[in-house]
C-alpha cells in the first residue's frame, strides 16, 4: 500500500515558527474590523453563558468562550490569546450576537469610582 | 445588574494610565507589579490618521501593530486594578482618547535626561482634566535634581503630586500607584 499523501508530499512545512504568523489578524474575522454589536471598552468584563453550544463558531471564538467561564476583561482575553485588541472585538461581537457571552460594560465612564472602592484599592495595594 | 441575568459576582474594573516619553520606564513599571503579559492591538492606519492628510489615497492600507504595555493587580474578588501603557508615539495619540475613557488617572513617568518627553502627556492629562501624578523614574546614571527644579522645568501645578521612583522595583512602583490613588481619593473629597 502506497503511503497516504502526508507532510513530505504536499510540502506543508514550508514555513515554521520563526516566520512569524502567516495568517493576517483580521483573517479570522473575515476581514470585518468593526463588531457586530457594542463598543466594547478595554476593561468592560465579558462571561460566557453556560450551556449553549453556538454555530458556526471559528476556533478562536471557542477558545475566547473557554477563557470566559469567570468575567474577565476585553483587553485580558485579547493578552491570554495574544490577539489584536481589535480582532477580539470582532469575535466577541459575534458571541455577543449569538447570545454566548453577556457584557458588563464598566459603570464609572465620566465619573469616578466611590471614596469607599479607592480606599479599598489603596488598602489592596499596600497588602501586595 | 439587570434581571434576566446571571447573578454572578462581576468585579468593578479600575483603569490606570501609565503615561511618559518613549524609554521613560513604562514597561518597566507596568511590568513590575503586574500579574499578566502585555498586549498587542492591531490598528488600522486609517485611523492613525485621523485629523490629518497624510493617509489620503491611501486609506485602505492594511494595519500596523502597536504593542501596548497591560497590567493587572487583583485587588480583591470584586475589585480589579487595570494598568494601559499609552503609546509613546504621536502618531498613536488616536488611542489615548479611548484609553482614557473611564480611567481614574494617569501616572506621568518622567526621565530627567529627557524631561522635555512628558510635556505631551503633561499637556493632555491637563485638558482632560484626568487627575495624574508625576513619578520621576530615578535612572542610574541621570544627574537627581531637587522636586523643585524638577517642578519648575514642567511647570507643575503645585496640586500635581511629583514622586520619585526606580520602575525596576516592584514596591518603589506600587508606592507610585498608590500616591496615584490618593490623589484621585483627596479630589473626591475637595
Amino acid at each position: 500500500m502506497s503511503e497516504p499523501p502526508g507532510r513530505h508530499a504536499w510540502g506543508y512545512e514550508w514555513a515554521d515558527r520563526d516566520a512569524g504568523p502567516v495568517v493576517r489578524p483580521y483573517a479570522m474575522t473575515g476581514g470585518r474590523v468593526v463588531p457586530a454589536s457594542d463598543r466594547f471598552d478595554v476593561v468592560a468584563m465579558v462571561v460566557a453563558v453556560a450551556g449553549d453550544a453556538g454555530y458556526g463558531l471559528q476556533p478562536e471564538h471557542r477558545a475566547i468562550l473557554a477563557w470566559c467561564r469567570e468575567p474577565v476583561a476585553v483587553a485580558e482575553v485579547a493578552s491570554h490569546l495574544d490577539l489584536a485588541l481589535g480582532v477580539v472585538r470582532v469575535l466577541l461581537g459575534d458571541l455577543l450576537s449569538q447570545g454566548l457571552i453577556e457584557l458588563y460594560e464598566p459603570q464609572q465612564v465620566g465619573g469616578l469610582p466611590s471614596a469607599g472602592v479607592l480606599k479599598a484599592v489603596i488598602h489592596g495595594l499596600r497588602a501586595l | 445588574m439587570d434581571s434576566g441575568r446571571s447573578e454572578r459576582a462581576v468585579p468593578t474594573a479600575i483603569k490606570i494610565l501609565v503615561a511618559g516619553g518613549f524609554g521613560a520606564g513604562k514597561t518597566t513599571l507596568v511590568g513590575a507589579v503586574s500579574e499578566i503579559r502585555p498586549l498587542q492591538t492591531e490598528e488600522s492606519l486609517t485611523s492613525a490618521g485621523v485629523g490629518t492628510d497624510d493617509v489620503t489615497g491611501v486609506e485602505r492600507k492594511s494595519t500596523t501593530t502597536v504593542a501596548m504595555d497591560f497590567g493587572r493587580i487583583t485587588i480583591g474578588p470584586d475589585i480589579v486594578l487595570y494598568l494601559f501603557g499609552t503609546p509613546g508615539q504621536d502618531r498613536f495619540w488616536f488611542l489615548w482618547d479611548e484609553l482614557a475613557l473611564g480611567a481614574i488617572g494617569a501616572v506621568v513617568l518622567a526621565d530627567t535626561r529627557r524631561l522635555a518627553d512628558c510635556f505631551p502627556s503633561i499637556d493632555y492629562f491637563e485638558r482632560r482634566g484626568m487627575p495624574f501624578v508625576v513619578a520621576v523614574n530615578c535612572f542610574d546614571d541621570a544627574v537627581s535634581y531637587s522636586e523643585g527644579e524638577v517642578r519648575e522645568a514642567l511647570d507643575l501645578d503645585v496640586g500635581v503630586p511629583l514622586l520619585l521612583c526606580d520602575a525596576r522595583d516592584r514596591a518603589s512602583s506600587k508606592a507610585v500607584l498608590i500616591g496615584l490613588v490618593e490623589h484621585v481619593l483627596s479630589l473626591t473629597r475637595a
